[in-house]
C-alpha cells in the first residue's frame, strides 16, 4: 500500500476495527478511511464495486470476512471479475484480490468453515493461490496485489496465529509455483494450506517407519505448477494428494485428472486423493476432525501405497 | 382489460411545444429556450427548471445522432432476422432521447455503465457504427474482437464501461466507478444505467446505500421503459415511483423521450452528485421493440399502446418538430440527412460484412493478462499443451 496510492483495501470491519482476524490491524490509521474501506454487510455490492474501480485502474484488496460470505459475491466474482477482461476484448484489466479466511476452524459451525477453493475454480479468467506459512502468505500476497489478473487468495482460519521468521529484505514469490516442502524418493505427497501441517506431522511418523515422502506444497491452486508437479512424480512414481477440499469437485479431483492426463506413464500405482467428506461440517469436536483429513490417515495410505 | 389498464398513462406527457424565446439570427448556432414537455418530478430535493437552453446546431446533433441510433437498431433487427446476428440481441429503439440528452450534459471523463442494452449507447459515446455492426455479427472488427457480443460493448478511452449481461450487476460496478473518480479526486461522475426490472435487486440498494454513505459522485439512472421483459411496472414493483426508491437519496423524474428534459436533468444531477453524493433519476421512456429479439413484444402490451407513444412521443418526431418550427432546417434537408445517415448504416453493414471471423488463437487471448503467461504443459516441458497470453 505504502509502494502504489492505487492499493486500496476494502471490506467489512477492515478498518477500524483491523480486521476481523487483525489482518489489517493499524492501516486505516496510516491510511486514512477511503483507503482501507469499512464497508456495509454487502458482499455482492462491495465486491462489484471494487470490481468497478479496477476497471479504471485502482488495485483494490477485497476481504470476504470469512470465505463463505463471498458466496454471495459469486456473480460478481464469475462474470464480472473472471470475464471482463475477456468480453471487453482486453480494454480492462481487472487487477483485484479477493481474500479471506477460510477451511474448518474449531468447532465454528457448517456455514462458517467453508472451503470455497472447488467452487471458484472453474471459472474462467482467474487465479487461485492457497498460503500456509507466513513466509508465502507475504510473498504471494505481495504477488497477488501486484499481478494484473484477478486473484483468489485463500487463507485458513487456523494458520494466523503462526510465528516465522522471515526476511527483512523486500520479496515476491510467484503466484503460479508450487513449494517443495521436503524432498523424498518414495511418495509425492501434494498438499496445500493447513493439510500441509498434517502431512508434515505424519510425515515426521513415516520416516520413523523408514519411508521418504516428497512433500509438496502445491500454492497454485489454478493453474497447477506442473513442472514441479511432473518432475516429482517422475522422480517417486507413486502419488498422495492430501487436501481440507470436499471430495466431489474439489482441488484434488481436478489435480488427479491433471496428473492423470500428463504423467500417466510414469505413475506406479493410482493416484490416492484424501479429502474432506462430503458433508457440512458439524459442530461436535469430535465429529469435526473426523470430517478433515488426520495424519494417521495420512500414514495408513502412504503405507497402503508404497506396498 | 388488464392489459391495457396503464397503457393510458405512458400517453400522459404528450408533445407540447412552447417556445418561450426565439432569437431571430443569422448566425447559425443562434441560442434558443425550450420548455420541457411536462415539468420534473423531485423526492427530496427542489427540481430544476423546466426551461432548457439549447442551440441550433445541437438541436440538429440530436436529430442526426437520433436518427442514426434508430437506423442502427432497425438494422440491427434485419441482420438478426437473416440470421447474420445470433443469442440475444436487445434494441434500444424509442429509448434513443436518453443517449443523446445525456451524452449532451457530460463529458467523455465521466463515465456511463449500463446493462445489455447498449448499442446506441455505445454510440453516442464514440463508437463507430463498423464497430457496432462487426461485433453484433462476432467478427474480429468489433468492439470487443467479436468476443463479447451484443450485451458486451465497452469504449474504455471514452468512459464507455459496458455492456453487462446480469441484471442489475453493474450498478455496484457503477458505484465503483465513482469511488474510484473520487479516490482520485476527479472532478467526474458516474452515471450507472439500469432498467425498471433491474429496480427491485437488492445490490442496487446495497450500492446505493453505500454510495450515500461515501457521498460518491454517482448517478443511478432507472430507464423505466415500463415493461421487465414481459412483465409490466405495477406486477413486478409495489411502488413503480423508481424516483423515490432511493428514500433518503433525492431523486427526480424525467420525460425520457424528451432529449432536452433529459439533458437539463443530467446536468443537474452532475452538478449534485459531485457536490453532494448520489442521486437517481428516472427517465419515463419506451422501447418499441419487445425485451429482445426472441420477444414479439406484443404478448403483454398492445399494438395500439405501441402505436400511441410512436406518434406522440417519439423522440426524433419532437426534435424534428422543433426544427421545422424553429426553420432550422427545411422538411428536405432532414429527409436528406435521413437518407445519408440510411447509405451510412448500409455502408457500415457491408464494411461488417467483410471483416473476418475472428482468429481460433483468439480463444485463448485476453484470458488472463499479458505478461502473466501461463502455461499447462507436460512435465518435460517439450509438450505445450496451450499457452495462455
Amino acid at each position: 500500500m505504502e509502494r502504489d496510492p492505487r492499493v486500496c483495501v476494502i471490506g467489512e470491519d477492515v478498518g477500524h476495527y483491523g480486521g476481523s482476524y487483525k489482518v489489517t490491524k493499524d492501516l486505516a490509521g496510516k491510511y486514512g478511511d477511503l483507503r482501507v474501506l469499512d464497508t456495509p454487510i454487502a458482499e455482492n455490492s462491495f465486491t462489484g464495486m471494487a470490481i468497478g474501480a479496477a476497471m479504471t485502474g485502482l488495485r483494490p484488496i477485497v476481504e470476504g470476512m470469512n470465505m463463505g460470505f463471498l458466496l454471495l459475491a459469486f456473480n460478481q466474482i464469475s462474470n464480472n471479475c473472471g470475464m471482463l477482461h475477456y468480453t471487453s476484448g482486453g480494454q480492462f484489466k481487472i487487477p483485484v484480490v479477493i481474500r479471506g479466511p477460510g477451511g474448518v476452524g474449531r468447532q465454528l459451525g457448517a456455514e462458517h468453515s467453508q472451503r470455497l477453493e472447488s467452487y471458484f475454480q472453474s471459472i474462467p479468467g482467474i487465479q487461485m493461490v492457497a498460503c500456509s506459512t507466513p513466509y508465502n502468505a507475504k510473498g504471494l500476497m505481495k504477488a497477488a496485489i501486484r499481478s494484473d489478473n484477478p486473484v483468489i487468495l485463500f487463507e485458513h482460519v487456523l494458520l494466523y496465529n503462526l510465528k516465522e521468521r522471515i526476511p527483512d529484505e523486500e520479496y515476491v514469490l510467484n503466484l503460479e509455483e508450487a513449494e517443495m516442502v521436503r524432498p523424498g524418493e518414495h511418495v509425492t505427497i501434494l498438499t496445500y494450506s493447513r493439510m500441509r501441517y498434517h502431512v508434515m506431522q505424519a510425515a515426521k511418523t513415516l520416516v520413523n517407519k523408514g519411508y521418504d515422502p516428497e512433500v509438496i506444497d502445491i500454492r497454485s491452486l489454478k493453474p497447477f505448477d506442473l513442472y514441479t508437479i511432473g518432475n516429482s512424480v517422475k522422480k517417486t512414481h507413486r502419488v498422495l494428494i492430501v487436501e481440507e477440499c470436499m471430495r466431489t469437485g474439489g482441488i484434488g479431483a481436478s489435480l488427479t485428472a491433471a496428473i492423470t492426463e500428463n504423467f500417466h506413464d510414469y505413475l506406479d500405482a493410482q493416484i490416492v486423493c484424501l479429502s474432506s467428506q462430503d458433508v457440512p461440517t458439524p459442530y461436535a469436536g469430535t465429529l469435526e476432525e473426523w470430517t478433515v483429513v488426520q495424519p494417521t490417515q495420512i500414514v495408513t495410505a502412504v503405507q497402503q501405497l508404497c506396498r | 382489460m388488464a392489459l391495457t389498464r396503464r397503457s393510458s398513462n405512458l400517453l400522459k406527457s404528450l408533445t407540447t411545444i412552447n417556445p418561450t424565446t426565439r432569437l431571430f439570427s443569422t448566425s447559425s448556432d443562434s441560442s434558443i429556450t425550450i420548455e420541457t414537455s411536462v415539468p420534473f418530478t423531485g423526492h427530496k430535493i427542489d427540481p430544476p427548471s423546466r426551461s432548457v437552453t439549447t442551440s441550433s446546431s445541437e438541436l440538429m446533433t440530436f436529430f442526426t445522432d437520433m436518427s442514426q441510433m434508430r437506423r442502427m437498431e432497425i438494422a440491427a433487427d434485419s441482420l438478426y432476422k437473416a440470421k447474420l446476428i445470433r443469442g440475444f440481441c436487445h434494441l434500444y429503439d424509442g429509448q434513443e432521447a436518453v443517449a443523446v440528452g445525456m451524452e449532451a450534459a457530460i463529458t467523455r471523463k465521466d463515465n456511463i455503465i449500463t446493462a445489455y442494452r447498449d448499442h446506441c449507447l455505445y454510440l453516442g459515446r464514440g463508437g463507430t457504427l463498423l464497430e457496432t455492426f462487426a461485433e453484433l455479427m462476432g467478427r474480429k472488427d468489433g468492439c470487443s474482437k467479436g468476443k463479447g457480443g451484443s450485451m458486451h460493448f465497452y469504449k474504455k478511452e471514452n468512459g464507455f464501461y459496458g455492456g453487462h449481461g446480469i441484471v442489475g450487476a453493474q450498478v455496484p460496478l457503477g458505484c465503483g466507478l465513482a469511488f474510484a473518480q473520487k479516490y482520485s479526486k476527479e472532478d467526474n461522475v458516474s452515471f450507472a444505467l439500469y432498467g425498471d426490472g433491474a429496480a427491485n435487486q437488492g445490490q442496487l440498494f446495497e450500492a446505493l446505500n453505500m454510495a450515500a454513505l461515501w457521498d460518491l459522485p454517482a448517478i443511478l439512472v432507472c430507464e423505466n421503459n415500463h415493461y421487465g421483459m414481459g412483465t409490466a411496472e405495477w406486477r413486478a414493483a409495489k411502488s413503480p415511483a423508481y424516483y423515490k426508491r432511493g428514500d433518503y437519496v433525492p431523486g427526480l423524474k424525467v420525460d425520457g423521450m424528451d432529449a432536452l428534459a433529459v439533458k437539463q436533468a443530467c446536468k443537474f444531477a452532475k452538478e449534485h452528485a459531485l457536490k453532494n453524493g448520489p442521486i437517481i433519476l428516472e427517465m419515463d421512456t419506451y422501447r418499441y421493440h419487445g425485451h429482445s429479439m426472441s420477444d414479439p413484444g406484443s404478448t403483454y402490451r398492445t399494438r395500439d399502446e405501441i402505436t400511441g407513444v410512436r406518434q406522440e412521443r417519439d423522440p426524433i418526431e419532437r426534435i424534428r418538430k422543433l426544427l421545422l418550427s424553429h426553420d432550422i432546417a427545411t422538411e428536405k434537408e432532414l429527409k436528406d440527412i435521413e437518407k445519408e445517415i440510411r447509405k451510412e448504416v448500409d455502408q457500415a453493414i457491408a464494411a461488417a460484412k467483410e471483416s473476418p471471423m475472428p482468429d481460433p488463437s483468439e480463444l485463448f487471448t485476453n484470458v488472463y493478462v499479458k505478461g502473466y503467461g501461463v502455461e499447462a504443459f507436460g512435465a518435460d516441458r517439450k509438450e505445450v499443451r496451450t499457452v495462455l497470453p
